[in-house]
Parts: structure tokens; sequence; C-alpha cells
């Protein structure tokens, strides 16, 4: 184990994916700048040669089909996005084909794709340019949907990723590039579809997903002065869920509330409440809860940008309006 | 085409020196406000390009429609939009263009025919063409300008919208600012064909390629091409080439990242915009040393004026979040 931050745990992790396995390689817009991927990809162009580290051209809609194209051929491409809110042009060949592929053609051909994508918000932004569209890709079968929140996770999940046959949304945040953990050197797999227990605690269970996680830990922590004890769920993998981390905590504590930022409509926040509903009802004490973004766009003023992200305070007050 | 004369009077020539420097000075103070951490929103500076907005502009009326991108201070001002609005604007204010909601990549100004700038790349190309296509079904005589960099030439939607608009013969100019640069990418290592002139014969329209550094040439081809467009005749693509002198966001220069070289910039520099018609002015006597000066000390107190009605505004209240979500009727 050494102690790593989030951003250099991917960089490590591809360097040795692209070592291990010569099916793999990067291509996506910014790979090679100095600025765009927060040092994720520093070093890799000069290891493996533009053959392998392709950085592409504005063309998010075709590149995506070569990736896919390419995934189909046999290759095990990750695909970068250096911001979420790029994707959209790209949404068709990610639903339409990567997605269906499989399926469509009776399980004879598979796309083992890696869309690694990051969450970039604050600073001003707005609205193009601020967007977490986890819940967009839950929603669409034949993906899976991971969100590291740890350098440690970071590691495993893409690993799994980029080693599962089908096509993986790796979804990662700025914010959490230079956080810390312990990361075993060698190249080792979080499973898609389990979700990890980050604190125990009697009173509430909360879900949350990627830098969230980290503020709910920071709202437990607080309230555990005042004897509130919040049992902490990381969610890691958005889809496949893992069910049962999640019931089997609910059915201890009583009371749920789930953590994700991004837009509350139709998104993770409700699918999560109604299994939590459907398969831990006679569990629940209280109401379930959920903390989001606003149904807003994010706005561009630092005054509204102030109350438009959720914090650890968001959630303090979420867990004593059921705790009380 | 036949071959029209354009002639600039010398009040044109005026209203042009004008708004390259109000455009100049105002991207140089806003780069200083950057650095200060005045402003935050992320700014993608025009310094360089100011004859491209400018001349392209000065062909259009008010009620002709602008689109933009990323990078459209200039085209904001070009257009004769507030200038108060627009610093407001970049300090996150209620009384910015867009009621600090937007910040520097999302400015609008309706009644200047400024109808909004996305920072997804080639994202308002189709838009503009979508106002060019209202004008024809209504048959008014406005036209409509896309403003777009050389990336965008690499978007799909770029050939789709540039397609349509010939296809359909759509009242509209568009108008590539090649500045040699995709963020840190060199024009040669994303495009095939660097030629960005020369697709407009794919889509059988006049493709034409201008100095864009130099704001009368591109003053004459964009009057062209807007008379061409509102006279029913359809679409030009005009290729301005240019350079911006900052980096791709914020007010450094980028040579310390080894991007391009400090041979290029300099180069660019020598053939700058501003400097161009300064001397054009000078040698035919339009205007003399000292008129400059007053001029240029015209527009400094128009920017300080602009930075002091942005500080002493007031932010948007958070109450008012929710507000513009959807329209309210
Ligand atoms: C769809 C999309 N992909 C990527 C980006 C990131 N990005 C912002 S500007 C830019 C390059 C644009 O280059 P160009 O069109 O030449 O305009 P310039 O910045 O040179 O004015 C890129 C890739 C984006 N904003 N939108
Ligand atoms: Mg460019």
């Amino acid at each position: 184990m050494t102690r790593i931050q989030y951003n250099k745990s991917i960089n490590q992790t591809l360097r040795q994916l692209m070592k291990k396995d010569d099916r793999v390689f990067l291509i996506g817009q910014g790979i090679t700048s100095p600025w765009y991927v927060g040092c994720t990809t520093t070093g890799l162009l000069s290891e493996f040669g533009s053959n392998r580290v392709i950085d592409t051209p504005v063309s998010e809609n075709g590149i995506t089909g070569v990736a896919i194209g390419a995934a189909l051929a046999g290759m095990r491409p990750v695909l970068l996005f250096p911001r979420m809110d790029f994707m959209h042009y790209a949404m068709d060949q990610l639903i339409n084909h990567a997605g269906s592929w499989h399926y469509m053609f009776g399980g004879q051909l598979n796309v083992p794709l890696t869309v690694w994508t990051i969450i970039n918000r604050g600073g001003e932004q707005a609205a193009q340019h601020s967007q977490s569209l986890q819940a967009m890709f839950t929603h669409i079968p034949g993906l899976k949907v991971v969100m590291p929140s740890s350098a440690y996770d970071a590691k495993g999940l893409l690993n799994s990723a980029v080693e599962d046959d089908g096509p993986v949304i790796y979804i990662d945040d700025r914010w959490l590039y230079e956080s810390e953990d312990d990361v075993p050197e060698e190249l080792f797999n979080v499973p898609i579809g389990e979700g990890a227990l980050r604190r125990n605690g009697k009173d509430v269970t909360i879900a949350a997903t990627s830098y969230m996680v980290g503020e709910v830990i920071k709202a437990a922590d607080s309230l555990a002065d005042e004897g509130i004890e919040t049992e902490v769920i990381d969610m890691r993998s958005v889809k496949p869920l893992d069910k049962d981390i999640l019931i089997n905590s609910v059915k201890k504590t009583g009371r749920f509330i789930v953590v994700d930022a991004s837009w509350p409509s139709s998104g993770i926040g409700a699918e999560v409440s109604s299994i939590v509903g459907n398969e831990a009802f006679k569990y629940l004490k209280t109401p379930i809860m959920r903390v989001s973004l606003p149904d807003s766009p994010a706005p561009a003023s630092s005054s509204l940008e102030g109350v438009y992200y959720p914090t650890s305070k968001t959630i303090i007050s979420k867990i004593r309006e059921l705790v009380s | 085409m036949t071959e029209r004369t354009v002639h600039l009077s010398l009040n044109q020539l005026q209203a042009m020196y004008k708004s390259m420097l109000r455009i100049r000075l105002f991207e140089e103070k806003v780069g200083d406000l950057v650095r200060k951490n005045e402003i935050i929103c992320p700014c993608h500076l025009y310094i360089g390009q100011e004859a491209i907005a400018t001349g392209v502009c000065a062909a259009l009326r008010t009620d002709d429609y602008v689109f933009s991108t990323h990078r459209s201070h200039g085209h904001y001002i070009a257009k004769g939009c507030n200038l108060d609005a627009l610093m407001a604007e970049l300090y996150g204010k209620v009384t910015g263009c867009s009621k600090g909601r937007g910040g520097s990549m999302h400015l609008s100004f309706p009644e200047m025919g400024f109808i909004g700038s996305s920072a997804i790349v080639a994202g308002s190309i189709p838009l503009a063409v979508g106002a060019a296509l209202s004008f024809s079904i209504r048959k008014t005589d406005n036209v409509s300008v896309a403003f777009f960099g050389d990336g965008a030439t690499n978007e799909g939607v770029w050939y789709e919208s540039l397609n349509f608009a010939a296809l359909k013969k759509l009242p509209i100019v568009f108008v590539c600012e090649n500045n040699l640069y995709s963020t840190h990418v060199h024009i040669s290592d994303h495009l095939a064909d660097t030629d960005i002139r020369k697709k407009a014969e794919i889509f059988r329209i006049p493709g034409i390629q201008v100095d864009g550094n130099d704001v009368t040439e591109v003053f004459k081809v964009a009057k062209k091409a807007v008379d061409t467009a509102r006279q029913g005749e359809g679409p030009t693509l005009i290729e301005c080439m240019t350079y911006r002198w900052r980096g791709h966001v914020g007010p450094n220069d980028d040579l310390n990242t080894g991007l391009r070289s400090k041979e290029e910039l300099a180069f660019w520099k020598e053939k700058g915009p501003i400097k161009r018609l300064e001397k054009k002015l000078l040698d035919n006597n339009f205007l003399s040393k000292s008129e400059m000066l007053s001029i240029r000390s015209e527009i400094e107190k128009e920017v300080d004026e602009s930075l002091k009605f942005a500080k002493n505004s007031p932010f948007p209240q958070e109450e008012s979040l929710l507000d513009y979500v959807f329209k309210v009727s």
C-alpha cells in the first residue's frame, strides 16, 4: 500500500493496464493537454506512443463510435471525456450502439469499452460546464455505471471496468483529485455492483455517491457529538446497484437518506428510494429522504453557485429532520 | 457572383477602430481582473482577433442575429451590446447581460441581435441556421451569423448545419475564426485538410479566406456575404486567418506550456489587427496620433465605468435560484 492522490491513482492504473494488456488504449479529446485532465494522463503519451494514446479532434459523436468499433474488433478502449457536459454529442453512440449491441445481436458480439468521464464543476463555470449525468446513463439498459469516491476505488473500479466485457461508464470527479488514500501498488479489483460500508451507525442510513460520500461522513462525524449515529454507505456502483447492503442497513436503522449531487427528477435518488421503499418498507420508521442538486441548470454567479451544490450542512439538516 | 466594390467612409473606419480598441482594452482589463481573482468564471479572451468580430458586425444591421461561442466578448462588443452589462455578467451580478446566470461563456443581448453564446463547441451553429430558416419562412430580410473557431469544424454538427443551410439557401454567414488552435492542439493535428475555406465547395457555397487581422478586408468580404444572404442567394463561408495572443483560457500566454513558440506569438503580434489599422489611419491622415490617444482615453473611461458598475451591482438573491428554469407566461 502507498498513500497516493486520486488523480495519481488513475494515472498509475492506466499505465499498468496498458502495460499488462496491449488491447487497452486511451482515446479522447484533451488527453495530451497539460491542464485538461488534471495530471491523470501525464507521461502516458511518451511511454506508449501516439498509437495507443490518442488525443482526438473535437468530434465526440464520431470518436465515441470509433471507440465502440475498436472494442467490437477486439480492443479494450478507454474513451475519455474531459467533462461530462461534452458527452451529449456522444449519446447516440452510447445508447443506440454501445448499450444495445450485445442484446440486439443475441449475444454474439460485445463492447468491452470503458467510458471515462469527469465531473468538473464549480468555479462559476455555469450550465454547460458543470454537469453530473450519472442518472442519464443508469437509465440505459446495457450500460454499467461506477463512481469511485476514493483513490483506492478509483484504481480497483477502473481495473474492473477495463476487464468488463461490456460498456462501463466510469465517472470521477475533479473535486476528488487531490484526496489521498492507501492504494495497493499492484492492480486489483473492486467488483462492479458492490457498495461499501464507510461508517457504522444505528440511527439512520445514508447512501451516497462519489464526492458526496466525504460530505456525508463529515456530517455524520459532527452529528455523532450530538449522539446521532449515522451509517454511511458508499454506493460505488450506481448500476448495477448493491441492493443488499442498503436493505440490510435499513433493517438496522429504520431511516434512509440517499445523497447524490445530480438533478432530482428521475434521478439516482428516485431509483434508490424506490428500491428501499419496496424492499425494506416494513423496517422504515420515517419517510425516505433525498439530497440532490436543485432542479435547475448550474448558475454562474458565486451567490447562486454557493447554494447550488449540497454540502455536509445540507445533509446535517436532512438528518436532523429525520432523527428528532 | 458579380464583384461589388465596397467603399469605406471615414466614419466607418473610425467606428471600426473604436470597436476594436474597445474590445482590446476591455479584454486587457478582464485579463488583469482574472489574475487578481476578481473575476472567477473562465474567460476566453479575444485579444488578437478583434478585426473579425468588428469587420463582420460592421456589415450587419441591429436586427441581424449573431450567435457565438465560448470566446464571445468580442462578438458581443462589436454587435454594440452594453459594456456595463458585460462586465457585470463576468462578476456574476444580477445586472449582468444574463442576470449573473451565464458568466463569460454565456452572453446574450437580444435587443442588439445578440442571441447568445454556447460553450459547447459548434453548439450554436445550427441555432444560427435555425434563425436563418425563420427569416426565410417569414420572408424577412434579416441575416444570421454563426461565429465559430477552427476546432468547431471537427464536429459533425458543423457539416450538418452547413449542408442544410446550403440546401435551403438560407440567409446566413458562417464565420470561421481560424486562430490555428483548438485548445492545446495545433490545426495540423486536428484537421486532415487544414484548408477550411475549401470545405465550402462540398456544399456548393462560396468559401472565402481572408486576412482576419485586416479589418477592412474582413468588412469587405463580410459585406458581400451579408448582402448575398439578404438577397436570398444563400450562405457564405468566410475563413478568417488570425491568432489568439493569450492562452486558450485565462490571461496567460501559454508559452510556458510549450504548446506554441515565442517566435510564433511574436510573428502574429507583429501582424496585430489594431496596429495594422492604426498605421492605415495614420498613413492616410484619417486620424492623428493625438486623436487616437483621445479615443483611447475615452474608451478606457468606458471600461472603468463598466467596472465600477459591475462592482457596485448586487449579486442575484439566493431565493432567485430557480427563476428562469421555465418561462413563466
Ligand atoms: C463539445 C465540446 N467538446 C469539447 C469542449 C472543450 N473545448 C472548449 S473550446 C475548445 C476548442 C475550440 O477551438 P476553436 O473552435 O478553434 O475555438 P477557439 O478556442 O480557438 O476560439 C474545446 C475543445 C467543448 N467546450 N465542447
Ligand atoms: Mg481555434
